[in-house]
């Protein structure tokens, strides 16, 4: 057992979510910590109430523009190392509700995401196998090298500005180191 | 506290936002407020015991609430705008996730105002399967609901246990049905969108049978406890006549001691033919509404039963019904149903066009909330909490 | 706040078995506005009343009132002994934009008229829309129409919060979303938008934000609606 696998073994097995419910999606994740789909198992025995306690934030619904300030906050205020989970479609992208005017088109404009769990909602069994995915990931990560964890880098940047409710939309509209429009190739038509 | 270097690793400026301290001041102008003696704190909108984003203003005289400002829209996410922009039947799963609980009475609701607006019958099966599947709703609901009001007093999630442990059973149910276990889309203009499967009726006798045992041991366990007791008798007292006057309806109405039930008084459906009754309540405090959440759990399931009894066979969807296409005459419309928060009405107004001009839903959960500030004056913050919990809210129907 | 003592005391099961449910929407129609409508011209003098006819099929015609008179018949409608309306249940904001629609005036000398369709411009206005009920007599719907005199950005109408307070949160929400501002509303705030913002998205010429920055597989309208939304990005850039 190298130093590496032990320290990632403790990091993995002990993920602690923050009790972040934001809609449907956060009925599912309730239900998968009661007893049929049982997270505790996982390691993620307590949903702690305060960010600073937790590890794991999961985005479980819609994000809205009104809300998005107060996410950010809450992203900051967690201690590293820090991983967020986007459950469900809204999270992602907006989802059902793209089309809305108070809707952000997807957490991942304003905060890095980890996993990206699709599903409207995902069933339990799906947070859980994100919940593996996300472990899995910890315990793949090296401790010195470029792919090294955040918490690592002395340059990793683990706050991110918040934006600013303006009068139309929020300002910034996303965060343009985190998040561009992904470049589509499309045929060339003539 | 700053990290390290980087273009976005700043500490996070928030030029603009909070414009000083008066930006949320309920009490500015409030001279009697201004000695500092009062405390103003901000509940939410991430909160162990907010049901979704939810955020309080409160103020505070030591422990002793003096002011309570409700604070909306954390989830306002466009529905009424998106439904103007969808035909009638795209509209449909987005009343599933209205109130994420119920999401068949959402689809029942809104199917009966379009069939109110287009003059649709319904055949006599698809109304048995509707109130049977209503009524299920209403059971995991309250049962969920007795669960989270629990949670909210510190009983550290045993009772929601209990709660979720029957609700999976009842999605089980839904989920064989509809093919979803919480966004079930299950109701169509005319009708349902599918039979039972076979076997699917003798499952649901199962578990109404086996319903009531359980009710039994969550009530010994729960309606006697002490503390459930001294922490809600007399807590959050609504009088009959401000609930009236303020639009309240559901569980909450009737724990005032108002006979006013829409499964009796306007008598939609099917639910005429069946014999249930309303249960009341005496005191409108905490503890009558959660007792009215438990005895229609038993009513519900007298519905359940004679409906499985009396279910006949024959199609499920109106033959005028079209699913494309679908142009409903010029007019409005507005049907209500009982669903398991209160009175969730759709009033919608129809230009003749495949898409509505106007989808409005009435919200139980924000109507009920308009009384939220005068439950809990003068009790403690730990008791705005249980009377939040015991009011039922789900924010994806407060904000729509 | 002491604690009772049986927990059972307090609830008594309402039976009635004989009481199949009435269907309620029958006793407010447009008969007994006949009756109610003298009623109420003496009580309120002044007031014009129109009635706007549902064509739908489960027809509820509404009840326009003038602006001016709006108060009082909503106090007449709730205190009135027959009607006795308690319970406003739904208040529901409607954007009418201006338009033009074809009516048919009969013209020409007398003796020799003939049908014509002409087209007139009905303008613009904003409307209320009460849905009221009587939980007393378990009445209802009533349904009860204001309208504002234009659509501008500072339409008004009088408040229905004084007469039943379900209507304080939805006048709120009518506020936020359309404009219409309640006069004597006692908090009149936005409800569900934050507060710095300065648009009413559900009206009808509301130009939503343009965070669409990609269309994954833009097609047919969608495709000319993303092409309109870059020309428009690029021509303000």
């Amino acid at each position: 057992m190298s130093l590496n696998e032990i320290y990632n073994w403790g990091r993995s097995n002990s993920v602690w979510p923050l009790q972040f419910g934001l809609a449907c999606c956060a009925i599912e994740m309730i239900a998968s910590t009661m007893a049929r789909y049982d997270m505790a198992r996982f390691g993620s025995e307590v949903f702690r109430p305060s960010p600073r306690q937790a590890d794991l934030m999961i985005v479980s619904g819609t994000v809205t523009k009104k809300m998005v300030p107060q996410i950010v906050r809450l992203y900051n205020q967690m201690a590293e190392p820090k991983y967020v989970i986007a459950m469900g479609a809204c999270a992602i992208s907006g989802g059902p509700f793209k089309q809305g005017y108070n809707v952000l088109k997807g957490i991942d404009r304003y905060i890095p995401v980890d996993i990206h769990l699709p599903g409207c909602p995902p069933k339990p069994e799906a947070l859980i196998h994100a919940l593996m995915s996300l472990q899995k990931m910890i315990a793949d990560q090296p401790l010195t090298g470029e792919g090294r964890p955040r918490h690592l880098k002395p340059e990793g940047a683990s706050e991110f500005p918040i934006p600013h409710q303006g009068e139309q939309d929020l300002e910034p509209p996303c965060n343009p180191h985190i998040w561009r429009p992904p470049a589509i190739p499309r045929p060339v038509t003539a | 506290m700053p990290s390290h270097g980087g273009a976005t690793a700043k500490v996070p400026t928030e030029a603009g936002a909070p414009r000083g301290p008066d930006a949320y001041r309920l009490t500015a102008g409030d001279n009697e407020y201004d000695d500092g003696s009062l405390l103003e704190i901000s509940m939410g909108p991430q909160h162990p015991s907010t049901h979704g984003v939810f955020r309080m203003d409160v103020v505070l005289d030591g422990e002793t609430v003096v002011k309570l400002k409700p604070v909306f829209g954390y989830l306002h996410r466009n529905h009424e705008k998106i439904a103007e922009s969808a035909s009638y039947l795209a509209a449909m799963p987005y009343t599933d996730r209205l109130d994420y609980f119920c999401s068949l009475t959402n689809n029942w609701a809104y199917a009966l105002a379009v069939e109110k607006l287009a003059g649709l019958q319904v055949p006599e099966r698809a109304e048995f399967l509707r109130v049977i599947t209503a009524e299920l709703t209403r059971l995991q609901n309250h049962v969920c609901l007795a669960g989270f009001l629990m949670q909210d007093m510190g009983a550290s999630g045993t009772p929601l246990m209990y709660g979720f442990r029957e609700r999976e059973k009842i999605l089980d149910l839904f989920e064989a049905l509809t093919g979803a276990r919480m966004m079930c889309n299950y109701m169509r203009f005319g009708g349902c969108r599918c039979d039972t499967p076979p076997g699917w009726l003798e499952e649901v006798r199962k578990v109404v049978d086996r319903f009531p045992r359980f009710l039994d041991e969550f009530e010994n366990l729960l309606s006697s406890n002490e503390i459930l007791m001294a922490r809600t008798q007399g807590i959050g007292v609504l009088t009959r006549d401000l609930a009236i006057n303020a639009g309240i309806t559901g569980p909450v109405l009737r724990s005032c001691g108002v006979d006013y039930d829409l499964r009796k008084v306007d008598g939609y459906g099917l639910y005429p033919k069946f014999q249930f009754r309303v249960p009341l309540g005496d005191h409108g405090d905490t503890y009558d509404r959660y007792m009215m959440r438990i005895l229609e759990m038993r009513e519900s399931l007298g519905i359940l039963r004679q409906a499985l009894d009396a279910i006949p066979e024959g199609p499920i969807l109106d033959p005028k019904s079209k699913l494309r296409g679908f142009r409903p005459k010029p007019g409005e419309a507005y049907g209500r149903i009982e669903a398991p928060k209160g009175e969730l009405g759709f009033y919608l107004i129809s230009d003749g066009s495949p898409n509505p001009y106007r989808y409005r839903i009435r919200p139980p959960s924000l109507i009920n909330l308009t009384v939220l500030e005068d439950l809990c004056l003068g009790h403690n913050v730990a008791d705005t909490v249980t009377i939040l919990g015991s009011i039922d809210i789900v924010l994806g129907e407060v904000d729509r | 706040m002491a604690a009772t003592g049986d927990s059972a005391a307090g609830h008594r099961l309402n039976l009635d078995p004989n009481e199949f449910g009435t269907t309620s929407e029958s006793s407010a129609s447009v008969e007994t506005l006949e009756q109610i409508l003298p009623r109420m011209k003496v009580a309120i003098p002044g007031v014009t009343f129109e009635v706007v006819p549902n064509s739908a099929p489960g027809a509820e015609p509404s009840w326009l009132v003038d602006r001016e008179h709006a108060l009082s018949a909503a106090f007449f409608l709730r205190d009135d002994s027959t009607l006795r309306l308690d319970y406003c249940s739904n208040v529901t904001g409607v954007d009418w934009p201006e338009r033009t629609i074809k009516v048919k005036v009969r013209k020409g000398e007398p003796g020799a008229e003939k049908e014509v369709e002409e087209t007139r411009v009905v303008p613009g206005y904003l409307e209320v829309v009460y849905h009221l009920y009587s939980m007393a007599a378990k009445h209802g719907p009533v349904v009860l129409r204001v309208r504002t005199p234009g659509r501008g950005n500072d339409v008004s109408l009088p408040s229905l919060t004084p007469v039943w307070r379900s209507c304080e949160l939805q006048e709120r929400e009518v506020y936020d979303l359309f404009g219409v501002h309640f006069e004597n509303h006692p908090d009149l705030r936005r409800l569900l938008m934050w507060e710095g913002f300065k648009d009413h998205p559900m009206r009808k010429d509301y130009v939503p934000p343009d965070d669409y920055e990609y269309e994954p597989t833009p097609h047919d309208e969608i495709l000319e609606k993303a092409q309109a939304r870059l020309a428009r990005r690029e021509a303000s850039s």
